[in-house]
C-alpha cells in the first residue's frame, strides 16, 4: 500500500532525553526510543530510558506535536520472556503512539493485550517482500513495516506498491550489510547478537592493543583489524573489519561507511514510502541535532518541489562529518553496490 | 531410560555444485542411512543449473529409497521472480516444504503442513505455538540458541510438532543483498559469472593472523568451523529432539552420516566419533552455541563430564 498523502514522515533516534528533545525541536515527525534493557536493539551501557525519563520525553514530544515510538525489537527466549511482556505493557501504559516489534510471540501478545495500540514491524523482522509483510498484517494487524537495508530502489518500489501496509525505509546512519534479524556473526564470536542481546559486536568483547604493526582491534580475541599509524581506527564492528581471502587482505564484507539516501528522496516519495528512518540511538545529541535539521530541510524541499530537488552541498557536508569512516554510500538501494 | 529415537536429516546443499555432481551425490545419499532429505536452492536464485524437473527426479529417486523428501526454499526473497518461484514450490501437493522466509510461511499457513528452517526466528514458546496453529509440523531450532533455551521451549511444546537441531556442518550465520564471492572477484552481482561454482565448500575468510574465521558463500556468510553436536546426542534425546540435521559438504558427507548413524545405534563410541568428525571437517569443529556460549567456542563435553566425575 502506497502512502497516499505524498508526505514522508521523518523518524529520528533518541538514546536519551536531550537527544529526544533536540529531535523534536529540529522537526522530527516521530522519535523512537528504547527501554534500559535487552528488549531493544541498542542495548548499550548508559543509553535508553527509565520510566521517569520516558514519561518526560513522551510528554515533551506530544506537547509539540511529535509522535513517540518505542522499539521492543529483539527476540525473547523463555527465560527472559517476562521482560518483553513488561516492556510492551509499560510502553502501552505510557501512551506511546506505536510499538516497533520484531518477534512473532511478542507481537501476538501485544496485539491480544493491547488491541488498539498501533504496531510497526521492526527492521529486525527481516521482511523483504509484500508476502512477508502480509503475514504480520494478517496476524497482528500491523500498520507499518520497516524494511531491511538490503533492497534496491526498484525492489523498494515494488514492495511499497504491493504491501498491505505503508513502509518505512532507512535514510541515514550506520549500514548493516547483512539482513537485519538474520545476522548471527556477533554471537558466533561473542555469544551476544542483536537478536538475543540487542547489540552487535558488544563493547564488553572489544579489545584495543597498540603493537609494532599498529593498533589492533579484537572481539573476544579474534583480530578484526589492525590500523597503521596513518589510518584512523574505527569501532571493531565485525562485518567492517579486514580479513584475508586467498592471501588477499581487504574489507571482505564492507568498509566502515554510512548509508545516505538523500539523493533518492523524490523517488522514495514517488514510490509511496511513508517514512524515512534515521539510524543512531547510540549517537550523541549533537549527531541527532545535525542529522534531524538537515533531513527536515531535505524532506521539506523534496516535498515542495520534487522535480527540481537536489541535496544541497552544505547538507551533504554536514552529514559526512557525522558519518562512520567519514564516507557515505547508497548501499543496496544502488544496484552496483550489491 | 527413554525409548525416544532420533532420526537423521540431510539439509539442503548450501553451495553451488555442478549438476552431474548433484545427481551423483544424491545417488549415494539414497543408499545411506539418512531418514529425511531437504532438496533445493536456499541461498541464491541465480544458481540455475538444476531445473525444477531435475530436483523432482532426485526427489522421486530418494522417495523410492524410502526417504522423506522436503523441498527447501530461498532464504532471502527480494525480486518478484523469486516470489513467483516460491509460490510455485509452495503450491506443490506432493512434498512438504521447508519455509526459510516469512513469505513462505505466509504462503503455506493454513493451507498445508510445513517445516520452518533455521532462518525462521522461533526464539520462544509463544512463537512456536502460533506457528504450530498455522501448520508447522517440524521446526529447525535457530542455530544461535542454547540447549537450555530449547529445554525451556520444549516444556511448552505444542502437540504434534517435531524439533530438528542443526547438528553438523558449517553454520549459516548471515545473509546479505551483497554477493561476497562476486566482491572477492571484483565483479558486480549482476555480472557475477556464477563464480561460486569454483568453491564447493565456499571461500575461506581468515583473520589477518591466518586463523580460519568465516566462509563466503555468495550472499551467505558461514562459520569456518563446522558445528558438531555428536557429543550431545544423549542430551538431545533426553530433551525430546526428533531430528538431527547434517549439512552437506563436498567431501565425506556419507562418512559423516554413517558416524552419526552408528552413534545413534550404539555401534560407535562418542569419543571416537568426535575425533573422526573433527578430522573430516574442512577446518575444525565447534559447539559453543549449544552450550550457551559464543558459537565458535568448543566445549569438550566428554572431558568436562570426566572432570566432574573425579571432583
Amino acid at each position: 500500500m502506497s502512502n497516499t498523502n505524498n508526505t514522508m514522515e521523518l523518524v529520528c533516534p533518541a538514546g536519551n532525553l536531550p537527544s529526544l528533545k533536540i529531535a523534536v525541536d529540529n522537526g522530527a515527525d516521530a522519535v523512537y526510543m528504547g527501554f534500559k534493557d535487552d528488549t531493544n536493539a541498542r542495548h548499550f551501557a548508559g543509553l535508553n530510558f527509565n520510566d521517569k525519563r520516558a514519561q518526560e520525553g513522551i510528554a515533551y514530544a506530544h506537547q509539540r506535536g511529535s509522535k513517540m515510538f518505542v522499539a521492543i525489537n529483539t527476540y525473547p527466549q523463555p527465560s527472559g520472556w517476562q521482560r518483553w511482556q513488561d516492556a510492551v505493557d509499560h510502553a502501552a501504559q505510557l501512551g506511546v503512539d506505536a510499538l516497533i516489534l520484531a518477534d512473532i510471540g511478542v507481537m501476538d501478545y501485544a496485539s491480544e493485550r493491547w488491541p488498539d495500540l498501533r504496531l510497526h514491524l521492526s527492521v529486525q523482522g527481516s521482511a523483504t517482500s509484500q508476502e512477508s509483510i502480509d503475514f504480520y498484517h494478517r496476524n497482528f494487524n500491523i500498520k507499518r513495516a520497516v524494511v531491511p537495508r538490503v533492497l534496491s530502489l526498484k525492489q523498494i518500489k515494488t514492495v511499497a506498491e504491493n504491501s498491505p501496509v505503508p513502509i518505512e525505509v532507512f535514510g541515514f546512519g550506520s549500514l548493516c550489510v547483512m539482513v537485519e534479524g538474520r545476522c548471527l556473526l556477533s554471537s558466533y564470536v561473542t555469544g551476544q547478537s542483536p537478536n538475543t542481546f540487542g547489540a552487535c559486536s558488544p563493547a564488553s568483547a572489544v579489545q584495543w592493543k597498540e603493537t609494532d604493526a599498529g593498533l589492533e582491534t579484537r572481539l573476544n580475541n579474534v583480530l578484526i583489524d589492525c590500523h597503521g599509524k596513518d589510518e584512523s581506527a574505527g569501532y571493531p564492528t565485525l562485518c567492517k573489519g579486514r580479513f584475508s581471502v586467498n592471501k588477499n587482505t581487504y574489507h571482505a564484507m564492507e568498509e566502515p561507511t554510512s548509508l545516505n539516501t538523500m539523493a533518492l528522496l523524490p523517488e522514495l516519495q514517488k514510490a509511496g514510502v511513508a517514512a524515512i528512518k534515521i539510524e543512531g540511538r547510540q549517537r550523541s545529541p549533537a549527531y541527532v541535532e545535525q542529522v534531524t535539521k538537515v533531513w527536515r530541510a531535505a524532506l521539506d524541499s523534496a516535498q515542495q518541489d520534487p522535480e527540481n530537488y537536489q541535496p544541497q552541498a552544505e547538507w551533504l557536508q554536514a552529514l559526512e562529518k557525522v558519518s562512520e569512516g567519514s564516507q557515505t554510500t547508497l548501499g543496496a538501494y544502488h544496484r552496483p553496490w550489491q | 531410560m527413554t525409548t525416544h529415537t532420533l532420526r537423521l536429516s540431510l539439509g539442503p546443499i548450501l553451495y553451488y555444485w555442478e549438476r552431474e555432481t548433484l545427481f551423483d551425490f544424491y545417488e549415494q545419499i539414497a543408499k545411506s542411512p539418512i531418514d529425511i532429505v531437504y532438496l533445493g536452492e536456499t541461498v541464491c536464485s541465480k544458481r540455475r543449473l538444476m531445473r525444477d524437473e531435475d530436483w523432482l527426479e532426485i526427489a522421486a529417486q530418494l522417495e523410492r529409497a524410502g526417504k522423506e523428501v522436503v523441498l527447501s526454499t530461498l532464504t532471502l526473497i527480494e525480486a518478484n521472480s523469486e516470489l513467483s518461484k516460491l509460490k510455485n514450490i509452495c503450491k506443490n501437493e506432493q512434498y512438504t516444504v521447508e519455509a526459510n522466509d516469512m513469505a513462505a510461511v505466509n504462503l503455506l499457513s493454513g493451507k498445508q503442513t510445513f517445516v520452518t528452517g533455521p532462518a525462521i526466528n522461533i526464539y520462544n514458546a509463544r512463537t512456536l505455538s502460533l506457528l504450530a496453529k498455522q501448520g508447522v509440523k517440524r521446526w529447525v531450532f535457530p542455530v544461535e540458541l542454547s540447549r537450555d533455551t530449547l529445554a525451556d521451549i520444549l516444556e511448552q511444546r505444542p502437540e504434534g510438532v517435531e524439533t530438528e537441531v542443526f547438528a553438523y556442518g558449517r553454520l549459516p550465520l548471515a545473509f546479505s543483498a551483497r554477493c561476497f564471492t562476486a566482491r572477492y572477484h571484483n565483479l558486480q552481482k549482476d555480472d557475477c559469472q556464477l563464480r561460486c561454482i569454483d568453491d564447493p565448500d565456499g571461500l575461506l575468510m581468515s583473520t589477518r593472523e591466518d586463523d580460519p574465521f568465516l566462509v563466503i558463500n555468495g550472499i551467505q556468510t558461514q562459520s569456518a568451523k563446522s558445528c558438531n553436536l555428536v557429543a550431545d546426542l544423549e542430551d538431545m534425546k533426553q530433551l525430546g529432539v526428533d531430528v538431527l540435521r547434517i549439512s552437506p559438504q563436498s567431501k565425506s558427507t556419507i562418512e559423516i552420516i554413517n558416524i552419526f548413524h552408528d552413534c545413534l545405534h550404539g555401534k560407535k563410541l562418542i569419543q571416537d566419533a568426535s575425533e573422526e568428525l573433527e578430522s573430516l571437517s574442512p577446518t575444525s569443529t565447534c559447539n559453543g552455541y549449544w552450550h550457551g556460549g559464543a558459537g565458535m567456542e568448543s566445549v569438550n563435553q566428554y572431558f568436562n563430564e570426566k572432570k566432574a566425575e573425579t571432583l
